[in-house]
């Protein structure tokens, strides 16, 4: 079996927006979306002791590569990364057809993401890559596991758990709660060069510019702005009285 | 020149502050307060591959270099300096005799044990009455039937009373002017261990007396040639001066993100006193004094690990760092005013644990006599 985990480097720490180029500020450090080792954690899982092939694969400037190496460090066994010039700035929409191309070239039986990206908070990735794709899609997996040709997931909703089982090839959304990723190891981090990382431009993939970065993007980004101050809050100090003001707050908004 | 970090090395810095802060913090003041070593943690690094991060791979480590170990200890000690001392002792003074001076036969029989971290190594140099004069020992070890005989005394010995201790190196009078280090492990009849010594910082850590009353190892125990036991141990200090090194480094960081977290909370004449300039001044004069100390440290180990000359680089490191450690915990306690002054506040620990630093390993003082000796004085 073959899983690619797709992953992305974010901004570490607190993510800024560039008001400038109205993108995310990706100058600081980086690294691997903490949601993204959830996926990447789950596919060794599978993998186990067989020999399933775990491919990371990450759509990225160069310094992408550092999240990758940690992916391979964890455990993978190799890594793609699709880096051009003409992709900064892609949107949902090009990024989705990026992604779908460089999943097309590897033929996984089972393509992993994370729930979401830390950075933009975005959560529909995996859903674009599978429409591209032509597959079956499963999101918030809390559990998981494959069976000769089919994947079962245990999905978490706002009301219970739904059982779903779809036909390989398919893409699953892993949940954050499926799992704790593992560090590292030492052996692992030393490895990780000797592991196979290709990187990709936009003609190898057989993607045209005008496809690719803004010129491929359905969204543009008009204005950033900070959210409206709420007119109506009240700050309530502390003079000693303040866990009564906020009873009394509380009990004349009928909320207790 | 070049000053970057490789990918490797920073992936390790990455994964150890990733480790000390989400295994290592929640549990560091409880471990302190109870003086309880901290065998689960010890457990997660050897599975992480930290109790061997510079043995080489064919003896069960990670084959790393002693930059990343320099800055594995550091990410550890930024948190917790009786986690970070357990490991550098285990292996810089535990573990490197063995792989440094040991033959095939002694390195295959210890070193996968010890760099698996399934036991751990101590190293018995001081003695009640030879501290900075190492020279002065006195533990004797008699050749009698094929079997080294020890009796003597050693004191403030690190990781050698654990469940887990497999082994102590130590240094031994083995004839007239001569030193030798031998290997005794745990449980050799005649080898007795103290209950733990209290100390006033690094209460997770291990810390024993040892004594030894007609103990009998086999002759085969002797490490390198018999008479280098001065030469050898100087050697392992020179390596083991860089992981304290890195220890002050680490501490020092770790008491300037305390202070700066609470300076930018801590609000006094209506604003957070991070905006006085006293405080910002302190605060500057720390980051520069911890760059500068990071500098030294990571020089050491880089020449260590092109294999040149570093006793000198190890010697200053270690001076400068003890020293910059006791400023930094002085003034980050300083600036946690009273707050500081209680137990519940990270930097007492840190505090307690900063003294240390400039006495194990040899002393500041030790550190200028090394020093001076390089400058031809």
């Amino acid at each position: 079996m073959k899983i690619a985990v797709c992953v992305k480097h974010v901004p570490e720490g607190t993510s800024r927006i560039d008001p400038g180029t109205k993108r995310l500020d990706r100058a600081g450090e980086g690294a691997l979306n903490h949601f993204d080792a959830n996926a990447v954690e789950e596919a060794l899982r599978l993998k186990g002791d067989s020999d399933t092939e775990v491919v990371a694969v990450s759509l990225g400037p160069q310094k992408a590569l550092d999240s990758l190496r940690k992916a391979l460090a964890m455990g993978a066994d190799r890594a793609v990364l699709v880096s051009d010039d003409a992709a900064a700035g892609s949107d949902l929409v090009a990024t989705s057809r990026l992604l779908a191309a460089a999943l097309a070239k590897e033929e996984p039986d089972l393509v992993l993401f994370g729930q979401q990206a830390s950075d933009a908070d975005g959560a529909v990735l995996w859903a674009a890559v599978a429409e591209r794709l032509g597959r079956p899609v499963v999101s918030q997996a809390m559990e998981l596991s494959v069976d000769g040709g089919t994947v079962h997931v245990k999905r978490q909703t706002e009301h219970g758990y739904d059982t779903i089982e779809a036909p390989l090839p398919a893409v699953v959304a892993v949940s954050d709660a499926i799992n704790e990723p593992r560090y590292p190891s030492l052996k692992g981090i030393m490895g990780a060069k000797k592991k196979p990382q290709d990187v990709l431009s936009l003609a190898d993939l057989g993607v045209d510019a005008g496809d690719a970065g803004e010129a491929g993007s359905r969204t543009t980004v008009l204005a950033l702005g900070d959210p409206p101050a709420r007119a109506d809050s009240q700050k309530i100090e502390d003079d000693g009285n303040a866990a009564q003001a906020i009873v009394d707050f509380l009990a004349e908004k009928r909320l207790i | 020149m070049n000053f970057e970090l490789s990918d490797e090395q920073e992936l390790i810095r990455k994964t150890v502050r990733d480790f000390a802060e989400s295994k290592v913090a929640p549990v560091a003041e409880e471990l302190d307060r109870e003086a309880r070593f901290p065998y689960e943690i010890v457990a997660e690094l050897a599975e992480l591959g930290l109790m061997g991060l510079p043995i080489p791979e064919e003896y069960g480590g990670a084959g790393g270099d002693t930059v990343s170990y320099a800055i594995a200890i550091e990410e550890l000690t930024r948190i917790d300096s009786s986690v970070a001392i357990t490991v550098a002792a285990h292996t810089s003074l535990g573990t490197m005799p063995i792989l440094l001076f040991g033959n095939e036969e002694q390195k295959r029989e210890w070193l996968p044990k010890l760099a698996s971290g399934q036991g751990l190594a101590a190293f018995g140099l001081t003695e009640p009455d030879a501290g900075s004069d190492a020279g002065a020992t006195r533990t004797k070890a008699e050749l009698r039937d094929g079997q080294w005989v020890i009796d003597g005394s050693k004191i403030f010995i690190t990781n050698a009373g654990t469940d887990i201790s497999a082994c102590v190196t130590i240094t031994a009078v083995t004839g007239e002017n001569e030193i030798s280090n031998i290997v005794v492990p745990n449980g050799t009849p005649g080898y007795e261990i103290s209950a733990p010594m209290k100390k006033l910082g690094w209460h997770a850590s291990d810390t024993r007396e040892l004594s030894f009353h007609s103990c009998a190892v086999p002759e085969g125990n002797l490490l390198g040639e018999r008479g280098r036991g001065f030469q050898q141990f100087m050697e392992i200090l020179n390596g083991g001066r860089i992981s304290v090194a890195a220890m002050g480094v680490g501490l020092a960081q770790g008491a300037y993100d305390l202070a700066l977290g609470y300076a930018k909370e801590r609000r006094q004449f209506g604003k957070p006193i991070a905006e006085f300039q006293a405080i910002q001044f302190q605060l500057a004069d720390m980051a520069t004094e911890i760059d500068a100390g990071r500098q030294l440290v990571y020089k050491a180990a880089w020449l260590k690990d092109h294999g040149r000359e570093y006793a000198l680089a190890a010697a200053q490191a270690k001076l400068f760092t003890g020293l910059l450690s006791n400023r930094v915990v002085n003034s980050s306690l300083q600036i946690h005013g009273g707050y500081g002054f209680m137990e519940e506040f990270a930097i007492s620990r840190l505090y307690r644990d900063q003294k240390i630093l400039e006495i194990g390993e040899g002393t500041n003082e030790v550190q200028r006599m090394v020093i001076a000796r390089h400058l031809g004085l």
